[in-house]
């Protein structure tokens, strides 16, 4: 079993940064999608066809992708379900590479900023993660990755459809660029159904934290195209740069008008957040969501002196039950997960 | 918002349907949802991307009213990998990128649905590419050269022809 240094720590190297409008924003993330000429989608590739992708897109010269960092390259099969748990947690994996992929490999590098997939839903899934609000860079970066991999694959492409991927909603440019948002003021003032619901009609769509399917815990939101046919990637990068923006100053307004309003509720729901937070001895993943969303808010504030966004940033990724598992070392059931998750809370606040 | 069915749980599925033009909204927790299964479109089950796309697919078909030209696309087959259209209607997704090819025009309602539109623009591979983007680059002369004549700005108009011809004669060339 090779030592897998991306499941030791919760937080990626490149989350330790601050950036633009990180009290809102938390990350920014572009995925592009591309297939191998005349190889059919893993969805009905033989164990050999797989194999084949893998070894065309592993097989790249390491020195070519250098001028991005260092990379490794893990094969999916030969690590153990937790770690491949943690990678999920840790956004590095997508679900469905984790769980459903044959001969699946990612190359991660060094400081986690890039993860290039390979045999998820379509052969190759290049993603680049930045902290903050950074879509654009995020898109640049991937597609100069993507100029690399072109350099040696010829690409599933043609005049008409753009870029051919497995599910249709992702044909044409197979660019799918996604914000992660906190918006606990729009949520308290009962603004935010408003707001998902006129995104979702100029092309956007929004999400839970986890992707396709998930809820929306602790007040983090993610907002990404639906489009992706009949739009250049600049027009799909645009789009969402200003719709965010304006969520943003939604976001901010609200929380200036919760302050003014009610701020003594406010520090009050704050300051119990947190002395919960610091002192309860079980706490589930829905709770601790919610507290660790209204400590957020508290240090942003300015109500909450600490912890910093980082150290938030980091929690949000050792509370999941992956994690959990992977810090105490042993597997856990619900109940021990709740005790340790607690346990976890507390000495993180306290070290401070 | 509470699931509408139960009213105990908060609703997580929210769903538009429209038939001939009557809207009802559908607001519905997680178990709810899945009891109701029969009467969403798509769903035995779980309910995702893939179902939601099949059951356009449905009404892609119903819309045309034809049922002898939705007998037709069932039958289209991909040489390449061999899925046939029927299946990909159900799984919503292609076996391979010769699928696109086969399927042809009959994919057009549905990526219009989908995307609001059939035809990509964006980033073009670059080699391989150079051919597209010469035609891309012609389509925009084409346009400016239809404004300017608009326009009555038939210098430039006659500039703009001289170089559409010359980009037409390297691309039959190449």
């Amino acid at each position: 079993m090779p030592n897998l240094r991306f499941t030791e720590k919760a937080l990626s190297d490149w989350m330790r940064g601050q950036a633009d409008a990180s009290e809102i924003v938390i990350s920014s993330r572009v995925r592009v999608a591309r297939n191998l000429q005349h190889l059919p989608f893993p969805l009905l590739a033989t164990r050999q066809q797989s194999e084949e992708v893998l070894k065309r897109l592993t097989g790249i010269p390491s020195d070519h992708l250098q001028s991005f960092g260092t990379f490794y390259t893990v094969e999916l099969d030969h690590i153990d379900p937790l770690d491949k748990r943690v990678l999920v947690e840790k956004h590095l994996i997508s679900p469905n590479l984790a769980n459903e992929s044959q001969n699946g490999a990612v190359i991660l590098s060094e400081d986690e900023s890039v993860s290039i997939m390979i045999n998820e839903e379509d052969h190759l899934r290049i993603q680049c993660l930045y902290p903050g609000f950074q879509i654009r860079q995020a898109w640049e970066k991937a597609s100069s990755i993507d100029d690399k991999f072109e350099e040696y694959i010829d690409y599933a492409f043609d005049d008409k459809h753009g870029y051919l991927t497995s599910c249709p909603t992702n044909v044409g440019t197979g660019l799918r660029a996604s914000v992660m948002m906190h918006l606990p003021a729009l949520v308290m003032t009962q603004q935010i159904n408003r707001i998902l619901s006129a995104v979702s009609q100029v092309g956007l769509t929004v999400r839970g934290i986890y992707g396709e399917g998930s809820e929306a815990i602790g007040n983090l939101f993610q907002i990404s195209n639906q489009i992706t046919l009949g739009q250049t990637e600049n027009e799909i990068i645009d789009n969402l740069h200003s719709v965010v923006l304006q969520i943003i100053e939604h976001e901010k307004n609200a929380r200036t008008r919760l302050m003014n309003d009610s701020r003594l509720r406010i520090t009050d729901r704050i300051k119990r957040s947190y002395g919960i937070l610091s002192y309860a001895e079980v706490m589930d993943s829905k709770e601790a969501g919610q507290r660790l969303s209204d400590v957020r808010l508290g240090v942003d504030l300015g109500i909450l002196e600490g912890p910093s966004i980082s150290v938030m940033n980091e929690l949000n990724v050792m509370t999941q039950p992956g994690f959990l598992q992977k810090t105490y070392g042993h597997d856990m059931n619900t109940e021990e997960r709740d005790i340790y998750r607690a346990k976890l809370i507390r000495e993180t606040l306290g070290k401070r | 918002m509470l699931c509408q069915e139960c009213g105990k749980r908060p609703a997580t599925l929210h769903f538009t349907k429209i038939v001939n033009g009557e809207k009802t909204e559908f607001h519905f927790c997680e178990s709810c949802a899945r009891e109701k299964g029969e009467m969403i479109p798509g769903t035995s089950g779980g309910f995702s991307i893939h179902s939601l796309l099949s059951g356009l697919m449905d009404i892609d078909m119903a819309g045309k009213g034809a049922a002898s030209s939705a007998k037709a696309a069932q039958s289209l087959r991909c040489e390449e990998c061999g899925m046939t259209y029927s299946q990909f209607s159900k799984i919503g997704r292609f076996g391979c990128s010769s699928c696109y090819k086969y399927f042809g025009n009959r994919l057009d309602p549905l990526l219009k649905r989908v995307h609001g539109s059939t035809v990509h623009v964006g980033k073009l591979p670059k080699r391989g590419g150079s051919k597209i983007q010469a035609k891309r680059k012609i389509d925009g002369l084409k346009l400016e050269l239809q404004q300017r004549i608009h326009e009555e700005e038939f210098e430039e108009a006659a500039k703009l022809r001289d170089q559409i011809r010359m980009l037409e004669k390297e691309l039959s060339e190449q």
